[in-house]
Formats: C-alpha cells, sequence, structure tokens
C-alpha cells in the first residue's frame, strides 16, 4: 500500500508555523489596533481608578457640609470643582460617587449575563417545549419599557441601593436572554454541532466545549453595551428617589438635588450628567470596537 | 490487506447495514402549534451495504438522501422502520445508539460550518475521543496520527483554525474527525461536493485510499453522476423519499430501468460530441413531498406514465439481467398492467 502524500507547504506558508495565537490573543491585538476603543477604554480605566482610590484622592469629606460655602463655582479657592447646595465639596463627591454608579452599572449587568445568558443557552439549545418555556416568560418581562420596569420593581421592592440592584437585574434579563437564545440557535444548527452529537457526545458536554465558545462573544458584547443603560437607569432611580438615599454620594441623585441649583450654578449642576455621560460613552463606544476586534473574518 | 475486522460478526455475507422499512415524515405546524401535514422526506425505503462496498446515493436535492444519512447516525430520530448493523438491530436491545455512533460516522458537506470556528484541527478531532474516554493529551496525540493519515502534516496543521485552512484542508479534517473513532462506516453526505475539481479529485483519491488501508465500507451521497461512478460500487436513486432504483454502478449506467434514472443521465454532459441529448430533459420542479403523486411519485414528470402509474404504487422489483438490479417502475415489471411492460410472466 503507498503512502498517502503529506500535502506539501504552499508557498506563502512557511514549512513551520509559530505556535497559533489563541481567538482572544487575536482579538486583543485587533482591539489594540483600534484608537477610539482604546481611548475610551483609558477613559473608563481613569474613572474605575479614580472612583477606587476616591478616599485617597478626594480632598474633603464627601459628607461635609456648610452653609457659608453652598454653590462656589468651580475653580475658586481650593475646590477645584466647586461645592454642592449643601457645602459638600464637589470633587470628593464625584469621585466616591462613581463608586456607587460604576458598580450600578456593572453588577446587574454581571448578574444578569450569568441568568439571562444561561437561561437564553439552555432555550436555544433544547429548542421546542423549553425554549417556548423559558422565551414566552422572558417576553412577558421584555414587553415593559425597561425603565418602567425598573421603576416598577424598585417601587415594590423600596428604596435603596440593594434593591435598585435586584430590579436592574432583573431589567437586563430579558434582553441578554434574547440575544443568546438567537445567537444559540444560530449556531447550535451549525454541522459542527451535529457532527459532535455523531461522536455521542452529551448535551452539557457540548453546550460546555462547543456551543459556549461561539457565543460569549456576541453575548459579552451586547451586555457591555447595556453597562450604559444601567448606569443611567440607576441615576434614574437615585434621582426618583428609588435608589440611593441622601446623603449617599451618586451621580444620579447628585443630578437630582442640584437640580434646584441650576440657575444659580449650572455648571456644578452639570457636572454629575457630565461623569455619566462620559461614562455611558464610553463603554458604548469600547463595546463597539469590541465586536468589530472580535468579528474574526473582517 | 483485507484483514478480518474484530468486530465482524456475520462474516463477509452479512451485511454492515441493513435498513427496513426506514420512514421519517416531518411535521408541519400552523400557527396554532397543532400538526398540519407532515413532510414525507423518507418514505419505506429498504436496501443493505455490504461490508467493504461503496454505495452510492444519487437525486435531486430534497429527495430525502441527507434525512436518510442523519437517520442512520441517528441524529433524528426515525418514525418507522429498523436498522441491523452486521445483523443486530439497533436500539432496543441490540447495538445501543452509542455503539452505533462508534462503528458509523459521518461527513458533512460544508467543511466550514461543520468545523468548529473556535476549535484547531487537533482539538476538533480530538473531541471525540474524549467523550469515548480518552485523556486529552492521548486523544491529542491520536488526533495527530490521524491527520498524518488523511495527508495533513499535524506539524503544521495541528494549530490551525478553519479559517486559516483551504476548503480541500478542511474536508480532510473533517474526515479525519470521523475516522478518529475508527468506524466501520463512513457516510459521506455530498463530502466533496463543494470543493473546485482539482480539489475534489485529491480527496475521492484520498477516499479511495483509506477504504483500502483502513477496511472501510462507504455510504456516498452525491448529486454529482460521475464521482458516483467514480467511487461507488452500488447505486441507489432516490426520489422524493422512495427508492426508484438500485443495482451495480456498471449495469445501472448502461441499463437504466426506471425512467427517472434515464432522465438524470440524460442531464449528465457528455465528453463525446456524438452523444446527442436525445430523451427530453426533466422539466419543473419535483412535487412536493408534503403531499406526493399517488401511486408512482414520478408519474407526473415522467413521460411513460399511464393510468396504472396513478392508481397503483410500484414497488422495488428485479430489473433486467443482473439479480443484484432493482427497479420500481410499472413499465418494466412484466404483468403490471403498464402497456410498455412485457406479458404475464413473472407478475409483481
Amino acid at each position: 500500500m503507498t503512502e498517502i502524500a503529506v500535502l506539501p507547504a504552499t508557498a506563502h506558508t512557511p514549512a513551520r508555523r509559530p505556535p497559533q495565537r489563541g481567538y482572544w490573543r487575536n482579538v486583543l491585538k485587533r482591539f489594540l489596533r483600534d484608537r477610539i476603543g482604546l481611548v475610551c477604554l483609558m477613559v473608563l480605566l481613569a474613572i474605575a481608578l479614580a472612583a477606587i482610590f476616591a478616599p485617597l484622592l478626594a480632598p474633603a469629606d464627601p459628607y461635609r457640609t456648610s452653609m457659608i460655602r453652598r454653590l462656589i463655582a468651580p475653580g475658586e479657592k481650593g475646590y477645584l470643582l466647586g461645592t454642592d447646595e449643601l457645602g459638600r465639596d464637589m470633587l470628593s463627591r464625584l469621585l466616591y460617587g462613581g463608586r456607587v454608579s460604576l458598580s450600578m452599572g456593572i453588577a446587574p449587568i454581571v448578574l444578569s449575563t450569568m441568568i439571562g445568558g444561561g437561561l437564553g443557552v439552555i432555550a436555544g439549545y433544547f429548542g421546542r417545549h423549553i425554549n417556548m418555556m423559558i422565551m414566552r416568560v422572558i417576553d412577558v418581562f421584555y414587553a415593559f419599557p425597561s425603565v418602567l420596569l425598573a421603576v416598577a420593581m424598585a417601587g415594590v421592592l423600596g428604596s435603596g441601593i440593594l434593591n435598585s440592584l435586584i430590579s436592574l437585574t432583573l431589567v437586563f434579563i430579558p434582553p441578554i436572554a434574547r440575544v443568546a437564545e438567537s445567537v444559540t440557535t444560530q449556531v447550535r444548527n451549525q454541522d459542527f454541532v451535529e457532527a459532535a452529537r455523531a461522536t455521542g457526545a452529551g448535551s452539557a458536554r457540548i453546550i460546555i466545549e462547543h456551543v459556549l465558545a461561539n457565543v460569549t462573544g456576541p453575548i459579552l458584547t451586547y451586555a457591555s453595551s447595556l453597562v450604559s443603560v444601567s448606569i443611567i437607569i440607576s441615576s434614574g432611580l437615585s434621582f426618583l428617589g428609588l435608589g440611593a438615599s441622601p446623603p449617599t454620594a451618586d451621580w444620579g441623585l447628585m443630578l437630582n438635588t442640584l437640580r434646584q441649583a441650576v440657575y444659580v450654578a449650572p455648571v456644578n449642576a452639570v457636572l454629575p450628567g457630565v461623569m455619566i455621560f462620559l461614562t455611558s460613552v464610553s463603554f458604548n463606544l469600547v463595546s463597539d470596537s469590541l465586536r468589530t476586534a472580535m468579528d474574526v473574518r473582517a | 490487506m483485507n484483514m478480518v475486522d474484530a468486530r465482524d460478526r456475520g462474516g463477509p455475507r452479512q451485511p454492515l447495514l441493513t435498513v427496513e422499512g426506514l420512514r421519517k415524515y416531518f411535521p408541519l405546524r400552523n400557527a396554532l402549534g397543532t400538526v398540519s401535514a407532515h413532510v414525507q422526506a423518507v418514505d419505506d425505503i429498504s436496501f443493505t451495504v455490504a461490508k467493504g462496498e461503496t454505495l452510492g446515493v444519487v437525486g435531486e436535492s430534497g429527495c430525502g438522501k441527507s434525512t436518510t444519512a442523519r437517520l442512520l447516525m441517528h441524529l433524528i430520530e426515525r418514525d418507522a422502520g429498523s436498522l441491523l448493523l452486521d445483523g443486530d438491530p439497533v436500539g432496543s436491545g441490540g447495538v445501543s445508539v452509542r455503539d452505533l455512533r462508534r462503528q458509523v460516522q459521518m461527513v458533512f458537506q460544508d467543511s466550514y460550518a461543520s468545523l468548529n470556528p473556535r476549535h484547531t484541527a487537533v482539538a476538533e478531532i480530538a473531541f471525540g475521543l474524549r467523550v469515548i474516554g480518552h485523556r486529552r493529551a492521548e486523544a491529542e496525540a491520536q488526533a495527530r496520527q490521524t491527520l498524518r493519515l488523511v495527508g495533513l502534516d499535524p506539524d503544521q496543521f495541528a494549530g490551525r483554525y478553519p479559517h486559516e485552512m483551504s476548503g480541500g484542508q478542511r474536508q480532510r479534517v473533517n474526515i479525519a474527525r470521523g475516522l478518529a473513532l475508527n468506524p466501520r462506516l463512513l457516510i459521506l453526505d455530498e463530502a466533496v461536493s463543494a470543493l473546485d475539481k482539482s480539489v475534489q479529485a485529491q480527496v475521492l483519491n484520498l477516499i479511495e485510499e483509506l477504504k483500502q488501508r483502513l477496511n472501510l465500507t462507504y455510504l456516498f451521497i452525491s448529486h454529482d453522476l460521475n464521482v458516483v461512478h467514480y467511487v461507488s460500487d452500488r447505486v441507489l436513486v432516490m426520489y422524493l423519499g422512495k427508492i426508484v432504483e438500485i443495482g451495480p454502478v456498471d449495469e445501472i449506467w448502461r441499463n437504466a430501468a426506471h425512467p427517472y434514472t434515464r432522465a438524470l443521465f440524460s442531464s449528465r454532459l457528455s465528453m463525446n460530441p456524438a452523444d446527442r441529448v436525445v430523451a427530453p430533459p426533466l422539466t419543473g420542479d419535483p412535487p412536493s413531498p408534503v403531499n406526493p403523486p399517488s401511486g408512482c411519485r414520478f408519474r407526473t414528470r415522467c413521460a411513460l406514465a399511464e393510468p396504472i402509474c396513478a392508481a397503483v404504487e410500484p414497488s422495488l422489483l428485479a430489473a433486467g439481467a443482473d439479480a443484484a438490479h432493482a427497479a420500481a417502475c410499472h413499465a418494466v415489471q412484466a404483468g403490471s398492467g403498464h402497456s410498455l411492460a412485457g406479458g404475464m410472466t413473472h407478475a409483481a
């Protein structure tokens, strides 16, 4: 019997290739080439670090009020960003506020990605009745506008940071589950899943080894774009008095209380909004770049 | 090189695979979820695959070739019928589905879609081995051997992702994945159809060599008659979920009995300018498998159709001199009542 000829190396491939880079290494390389994404990531990192190290960076106690130093304009005598309506140092409050606002942006999304993503993948993979049961329940929640749902939940559960975290998590489960279900359905119908089944592998193994690797990318991209929405809704909840309660430093809450001073000290009143805007836009652009970087065939 | 396989039970004369009365109807549901009709994808087909042979399966798209392959692999559940693997029934009591899948493997048509884009070649091949209980290192070492077997240098190709390989290379990886579990029967579902001609020839030669070396049996599904002629020992022609003709490849090529088979051949381009197409080619699409014609399913497009064809469904009976050659057509079955059929000697 003749030996089967081993395919020769083609001209453009070196005889021995270096060890293959993994998929995520490739994504990282492509992401680093994207300027906008990189700048936004820097901005996010700066905001996150500032929030984490707020106790070290804050020039003053964010809770110390002073009736004689109310609404000082930014840049005046030692108050870099001025003071709020109770004379508290704005810079310090913004730094501390970042802690609440960022965690209210990220924590609900992490939780709902795990729950919603899991439900969506299960619904998408098994299809039929299981899909029906899961997705119809999800659809009921999906039918409400997200802000309304969050307000209703927070209203039922009562105000407080933990309750608004729970209500935000519930708000983001349906959209993430939807996305997870649709990408899983697509992947599940591809031949390689059928080929894996043909080896006799069980569903759990196929989901873990074949499906998850192909759906985490799209799900994570979508989830990261929701972080900004979550920050905005949580700020909204605080604004309405359903989230963080005074005197906690939170961007949404600050926006609410400073609203009355908008004619007296417009710059001070706008600052928390600027922070919310900056953070959410950066998250959006980063997730955009991430999606581009993860598209292998582009 | 034809050593005896340790798994061989019934000897060379016992078919490796016997299919009896295989049927699959896909339900069509209306908006309320109730079943309104069925797509009769595969309707009551029976055939055998002998040990060491290549059985070609031809037919138009939608005739049930791929459904048959998936039924044989137990990727979809059959509605009726039985499968015997080397004499043992698959399913209740006999061979388990798990064992079936170790002995029967499949190569899919789309070389890109059938490989996980996030897996390297070696990981893809090793997956099946890990499923049956090998450790990762062991499975990957064996996978590298299998890569060499299909003509890919493991040092070069083991770490490649599907998008880093050409169509032919990917299809070799697919074949390697099928072979990794050391199957006895390999189902090749349009395995070379998507490749360009020169690569197709290479892969076909590889398939032929592997068959000899590994003592394999093939079920070769294709719509390309020339390819089927090249690789097959016997050919099975399907139309709308039914077998219309089956027989040794040369016999069918020379003396096709069924009008559909002849129409298929007349659609094939010839290298000889003297071979003019005489019979009119098939026109129109096949009827819907949801509501197939009564009697013979081909009668709506058949030039020889007569009232008997609408009334009675023809069965697959011997046609021509070769005993292994059978066709399901009233026109060639003596005593069927068709005007072209002969006398009443061996009536159905």
